[in-house]
Parts: C-alpha cells; structure tokens; sequence
C-alpha cells in the first residue's frame, strides 16, 4: 500500500497536469480571458453542439425514383450519342417506361450492331461481377437496357458522394464555414450548418436539382396534341415553369448544364429584371455555338429540372459561350439558382426528412444554466463528501474536481463535441463518480470496525472494492456504448461523456486518491484513522 | 470534525423480513405502471411519431387561450400548445401534415414568420420536424437499444457472477423501467430522444447498486459457507447499507440540481435518471436479493463438488 513507486507518483501527476492543460481553453472559449490563454500551449477546443451553439441540422434523403428517372436520361443521352457516330445507325420510338430504356432500330439488319455497341458501353460492376446495364433484344428489332440490380446501387452510391459535395459547394461556396455534410446509411445525407437559424434558406439551395438542358422547340408538333401530352416521335412534351401550359421539345440536348463553369446572378439589360448570366466552357461553348449556328430563327426550350424556364428564338449565332437565362425570377430565387448551377447539377434529387434548429439565444442560456448547475451539482457533492469522509472527503474531492478537468481535457484532445444531454452526462459522472470512493470508504470503515489496523484496514478497502468497481463500471459502459451506436446527435454526445467519465473516474478515485492516501500515511504515520 | 454517519455503525436491519409483502407491493406497482402505459399511452413527441414543433420566447407573458387563437388562424392544423416553465415559453406542437415528407416543414416556416408579427419581440427559439419515416426508425432504434442494453447487461452480469444473478439483474431492471415508464404515462411528461438516453442510463445506473450488492454476497456466500441464505443476504444488504445510502444520495443530489435549476430542455432527462436511480436503490435491495432466494442460491450452489468436502468457513 505504501509502496508508491516516484515515477508512479510523477506519472499521475503528468496525467492530470495535461489534462488540466488541454481543458482549459474550451473553458475560457467565449469569455473575455480567451487571448490571455499562451500561444504555445495546446489549443484543443471541444466542439459545442448545435443544441449549445445554435444552428440547423438536416437530414436528407435520396428520392430513390427520381435517382432512376436521371439515370435513364443520362442512358439515353448516351446510346443516342453513340449511335448517332458512324457507322450511324437510326433508332426511333425512345420510351423510358417501365424504369427500362427502349427504342427501335429502323433498320433490322443493324440491330445486332446496334446491340454489340452498347453491350462495348456497360461498364462492369465493382467486385460483382454483373455489368450496369443488360441489354435484349425484343421482337428482333427492339432493343432493352435494363439496369441491373447491383449497377443500380454502385450508381446511387456514386450519386450519394457527388449529392455529398454539391451540397456542401451550395451551402459553403467559400469552403470557409464549419459545416457538417456527411453520408449516413447509404442514401442519406446529414446537413449541419452552426448560426443558421431558418433552415428555410439551406433548403432552397438544396432543393433544386438544377439540371439545366437546352434542346430545340419542336415547331412540327400540332399545339392541340402538346396540350394533350402527346409529343411526335423524338420529341417530348414538358411543362411550362410558370405554369402556362405545355410545349414540345426535341428529345436531343443540345448542351447541357454540365458543361458551364460560371454561372452568376444578373439583370437583363433592357427590362432590368433578374437574370442568370451563364459562361459554358470550350467544348460547350462550341457545341452552343454550332447549335445556335444551324438554327437560326428556330426557337429552343431552356430546361430547368424538366421545367421550361423560356423559349426564346435564336437570332444568331451564340458562338462566346456566354448566355443569359431569363424566366420569371426574383432576385433571391435568381441568385439561388445562379448558386445551385455554378455547383453542379445533384445526380439525385433530395428531400429533407429530419430538420431541427437551435437558437444561438435558447444554446447560449443552455451553457449558461448547465455550467451553473454544474458548479453547483460538484459544490454540493463536495459539502456531502467532505462532511461524511472528513480527510478521505477531501481525497475523493481533489479526485472529482481533477476528474471534471480530465474529462473536458480529453474530449478537447478528440475535439468531441458537447452537447445538451452531455452537460447532464457531466453532472450525472460527477455524482457518480464519488461512488468509487464511497465504496472504498465504507469498506475501510468496514475493516475498522472489524479490528483491522489502520494500514491492513486501508489495503483491503482498495483491494476489496475495486471488484464492485469494476463490475459497476463495466456495465455502465456496456450501456453508454450502445446509446453511442443507437443514437443521434445530442444522445450521442450524452454517451461520449459518460463513456469518457467512467474510465477517468476510475483512474481518479482508485488510482490517485490512493497515491493521496499513500502518500499521507507515508508522511505521518497516523496512529488512528478518523473515517 | 465529527463525521456524519446516515446509516449508524452495527446497523442490522432484517430486510429479508419483508421480502414478501415488498414483492407483492412491487407486483402492484409493476402491474399498474404498465398498465398506464399501456391504457394511458405514453405523451411520445415529434421523435418517435413525427410532426413539428416550434419553442416560442415571448418579451410579456402570453396567455394561453390567446396563443391558441392565433395559431388556430394561420390554418395549420390542430396544435397543441404547452408552456414551458414559465407564462413567456411556450411549445406548439403541429400535426405532421399530410402528402409528401417534404412538405412538413413549411408550417414551421409559417409560424416562424407569423409570431414575430403579431407578438413584437417574441423570438422562435427552436423549430423540429420530424417525418414519420424517421420516427418509425427512432422509435425502433430506441427500443431496440433498450433492449439490448438490458440483454448485455444481464449476459456481462451471467458471466461475472452466476446465472440466477443474471436473471436477477434482468428482472432488476424490467422492474426499474416498467415503474419509470408507469411514471412517465402518469404524468403525461413528454418521451422524446433525451428520455430515451434517460432509460439507458438507468439500464446501466440503477445496476450500479445491483452489481455493488451482489459483489457482497458472492464475498460473503464464500466466506460463510454454513450460514442460512436469509440472515446472509441480510448482512450483506446491511453491510453495503451505508454505500448505498450515501451513492444514491450523491446521485440524486447532484441530479435534482440539474433538474431544479438545470436547462429546461433537459428537464425530462434528467428526472427520469432522478427516479431511475431511487427506484433502483429500491429494487437493488428488494427484487435483486429476494430473487437469488427464489431461484434457490444457497451458500453451498457456487462450489464445485471436490470443494464442497473441504468447504470449511474462512475466517475474516
């Protein structure tokens, strides 16, 4: 008992010094004292959540059908690009019914051409053996492309990573903000913006898909039938964005939003309402330029997530790759747009299905009321302890207030992030964790009354507590790690801080009030233990 | 200094005593928290049924009835409207609309920009909304990590001690969290994601003392080995009566802190763990000791046949 090794004793102290070090700038965080704190020290800071630092939290979800309705139009672009190279083989009646994609061949004697060329542009599937897409031929001149199974999913998981970053280049074009957007199950995604209080604002600039296509009006399609939703063959029929009706535009895209690389908010010059002014790169500035070259005096549709925004004619030939877009635009819906394109299209549409948000006001009076009922919780346990325990209150009170600085240490060190439940979690450690040293103390009274001398009476206390200890702890543990893995963002934090005070907590009321006591008994040599 | 001393040396109560009418009281109590629960229902919030919420600060008191009224206006549905503590914080609960999950979140928005307007000052402190995809998962996940808690808990225990201390240890906690949950349907106190934390810490606290307990018994079964099971368990519950005492105390002390002058949004949290701890301090004393008798522990059940011979008592 008394043999307490030096290192042992300068080993302890190392443990609590650098805990003490690494709390103390998250606790000076947000008072005047912060800059006071040395620039050489460490300057691990623990993160506050959402629920202490205000904020909006979303969770998004990909729309599954809608992942499958872009999928087949990136398809379809795709075999109508191939085809149409030479040897060109013409195809016709283009259908995306059915989640399938399908068109005739004109001519059957290319069809196993056809077939053999598009088989060349399914991509083999990662480790599964299976390609993306499979292709059939039906009733010998119809040509199938199924997606398959396991293509579906690789496509979607690709599309979750794209979805992650275009998300996080529309809320924080900058790069400079400290928000969270994180992948969770496999086709969701976890939005967490601190200081933004409307959520009303992340979800305009989340909620537009922005595929930008600009194709040809179809002039031959008799108005009668577009208003109908019949479209002549190569052509479709889409809906008017302002809601005016229909209009029928050529199935072949003309160029695609994918190739802008500037895209800003700006007025027409002569109406002076607000407009997007887009800048294409090389390739699409010379497919634009080739395009509007071939049909002057024709009009062609601008498309907005399978909306028609306008459909002005071409006078002439746009050949510098700059275009305006022009629809019925505020300055808000404009720049969010403008926003939206500059940071890619989303390959899957996503719909929020989670949304909380915090006031940096009701987080800044959580801190203030947890961190007063904090103090308060260790003052009183502090009183109890040292009016019950005396000299060996005054160990277990040494031991909870360095155990309080460890676990702030510590979850500075990880950069863990506190949260509401997590102050309660604090305070729930604090009143437990005393309970090691009540243990010990009851039973070296135990021992006491028993006739045990003072030495033999302190050894097995230590000894026969930490069994009780242990087990105890175990099963704390057992169940803060469960809520980790279960739960979500404050709950977790709730867990972090209890799984971080179990361990701290033993190491402080087993192994450094028992080097106190050591170090005590060593120096006075007590006749008599007053416990 | 005089120390103070809650529980007076030498104490020697006869807990086992009672061990009978505390069962049958417990059965009572058991019987009747489910059956709140069950026939009552549970008040869950937006996390485990969806819908929206929004926290209101007003700069005066508002009176209820008024609030309600406004709300009614806005055509959002039927809220339900609480206070919070005080006349100035009030929550307004909205249905979760109809159609697709997108669409729920813009009754937030509505009240959002309508309560600054008619209440000049007034401050939406928080917005939620939940849809009910992800409350049917928060509500299984939530149940499914109760439960397991419970499980793993009850195995750790199985393989530390016996299986009768396992099987204690599991009704132990059946009982502390059917009485919390009777409590919770009593006072119609919201359950959200916080209470549920709540739970699982009482499945790993209000064990606490279980686990202390019965380290003392497996200690004393090997230590009187010729001793009658009854007068055993009673000296070990008297010899860890202090311990538990000044525990729970610290416990609660340092809770009913929070809970008094603690944030309000974690008032649920942290009176669940409150009574999660005094109902285990209960039930470490009268359901997990009783039960080792019922699953028929005697002093002798732990050795293994060559040692039963040579089982002399130890002297301490």
């Amino acid at each position: 008992m008394l043999d307490f090794p030096k290192w042992k004793v300068w080993l302890i102290a190392l443990v609590i010094a650098a805990g003490v070090i690494l709390s103390i700038p998250s606790l000076l965080a947000s008072t005047p004292y912060a800059s006071a704190w040395p620039k050489w020290l460490p300057q691990y800071k623990i993160n506050l959540g959402l629920d202490l630092a205000g904020g909006s939290h979303l969770l998004l979800e990909a729309d599954a059908q809608d992942a499958l309705k872009q999928r087949l139009q990136a398809k379809e672009d795709e075999v109508a690009t191939e085809l149409r190279r030479d040897p060109r083989i013409d195809i016709g009646d283009i259908s995306t019914a059915g989640g399938r994609l399908s068109f005739l061949v004109r001519d059957p004697t290319q069809v196993d051409a056809a077939v053999e060329r598009l088989r060349r542009l399914s991509q083999p599937v990662a480790l599964t053996g299976n390609r993306d897409w499979d292709v059939q031929v039906v009733d010998s001149t119809r040509i199938v492309l199924t997606p398959s199974a396991a293509g579906t999913a690789q496509a979607l998981k690709d599309a979750m990573g794209v979805a992650r970053d275009v998300v996080r280049r529309r809320i924080d074009p900058g790069g400079t903000k400290e928000i969270t957007v994180v992948t969770e199950g496999g086709n969701r995604i976890l939005v967490e913006v601190p200081g933004v209080e409307d959520p009303e604002e992340l979800k305009r600039l989340i909620g537009q898909t922005a595929r930008l296509e600009f194709k040809l009006v179809d002039q031959s399609a008799d108005p009668a039938e577009v208003q109908q939703g019949r479209a002549p063959p190569g052509s479709q029929v889409l809906p008017m964005a302002d809601g005016s009706g229909f209009i029928a535009v050529k199935r072949r895209v003309m160029v695609s939003g994918d190739q802008l690389t500037k895209a800003v908010q700006s007025f027409d010059s002569q109406t002076g309402a607000p407009d997007i002014n887009i800048t294409f790169n090389t390739a699409g500035a010379r497919r634009f330029g080739r395009a509007t070259q071939e049909n002057v005096g024709k009009p062609f549709a601008i498309i907005l997530d399978d909306k028609v925004l306008s459909a002005p004619n071409i006078n002439e030939p746009i050949l510098g790759g700059n275009a305006q877009i022009s629809g019925s635009f505020t300055v808000q819906s404009a720049h969010d747009l403008a926003v939206s394109l500059s940071s890619g299209k989303l390959p899957v549409k996503l719909v929020p299905i989670e949304e909380r948000t915090v006031s940096a006001e009701l987080g800044q009076d959580s801190i203030h009321k947890g961190a007063i009922a904090s103090v308060v919780s260790v003052l009183a346990v502090i009183v109890f302890m040292l009016v019950t325990y005396g000299r060996f209150g005054v160990y277990a009170n040494i031991a909870l207030v360095v155990n309080a600085f460890l676990i702030l240490g510590i979850m500075a060190m990880f950069n863990a992030t506190l949260t509401l439940p997590g102050i309660a979690g604090f305070i729930l450690t604090i009143g437990a964790a005393v309970d090691a040293n009540v243990l010990i103390n009851e039973r070296i009274r135990e021992e006491i009354r028993r006739g045990r001398r003072l030495l033999d009476a302190v050894d097995t206390g230590y000894h026969e507590a930490f069994r009780a200890i242990f087990d105890a702890n175990v099963t704390h543990v057992i169940s803060a790690a469960i809520m980790a893995y279960f739960g979500s963002g404050p709950v977790r934090g709730f867990a972090v801080v209890l799984m971080i005070g179990v361990v701290t907590s033993v190491f402080t009321a087993v192994y450094f009030t028992r080097m106190l006591v050591a170090l005590w008994i060593r120096r006075t040599r007590p006749r008599e233990l007053h416990i | 200094m005089k120390l103070l001393k809650l529980v007076p040396d030498h104490t020697n109560l006869d807990f086992m005593r009672w061990r009978n009418l505390a069962l049958v009281l417990s059965l009572i109590a058991t019987v009747v928290s489910i059956g709140f629960t069950v026939y009552r229902g549970l008040n869950l919030g937006i996390d485990f049924v969806g819908g929206q919420v929004v926290r209101v600060e007003f700069q005066q008191p508002v009176k209820i009835d008024e609030l309600r009224e406004k709300v009614a206006q806005l055509g959002v549905g039927e809220a339900g409207i609480t206070t919070l503590g005080n006349a100035r914080t009030y929550q307004v609960r909205l249905p979760k609309p109809e159609g697709p999950d997108s669409a729920s979140n813009q009754v937030v928005s509505k009240l959002r920009a309508a309560i600054p307007r008619d209440y000049p000052g007034a401050r939406v402190d928080a917005g939620e909304s939940v849809s009910g995809k992800v409350s049917e998962e928060l509500a299984q996940d939530s149940a499914m990590a109760i439960g397991l808690a419970m499980l793993g808990i009850a195995i750790y225990i199985w393989f530390r001690f016996e299986w009768q201390f396992g099987v204690g240890a599991l009704l132990t906690l059946a009982h502390d969290i059917a009485m919390t949950l009777g409590f919770f349907a009593f006072t119609r106190l919201q359950v959200d994601l916080n209470v549920v934390a709540a739970f699982l810490t009482i499945v790993g606290y209000s064990l606490n003392d279980t686990v202390v307990i019965y380290d003392r018994i497996r200690e004393d079964l090997r230590k009187y080995r010729k001793m009658a099971i009854l007068p055993l368990l009673n000296l070990s519950l008297n010899e860890t009566l202090a311990r538990t005492v000044v525990t729970s105390l610290t416990v609660l002390l340092a809770l009913g802190i929070l809970m008094l002058i603690g944030p309000q949004v974690i008032f649920g949290l942290a009176i669940a763990i409150f009574l999660g701890v005094l109902i285990g301090t209960y039930s470490s004393i009268y359901i997990s000791a009783p039960v080792l008798v019922w699953l028929g522990v005697q002093p002798d059940s732990f050795l293994k046949t060559g040692e039963k011979d040579e089982a002399e008592p130890q002297t301490a």
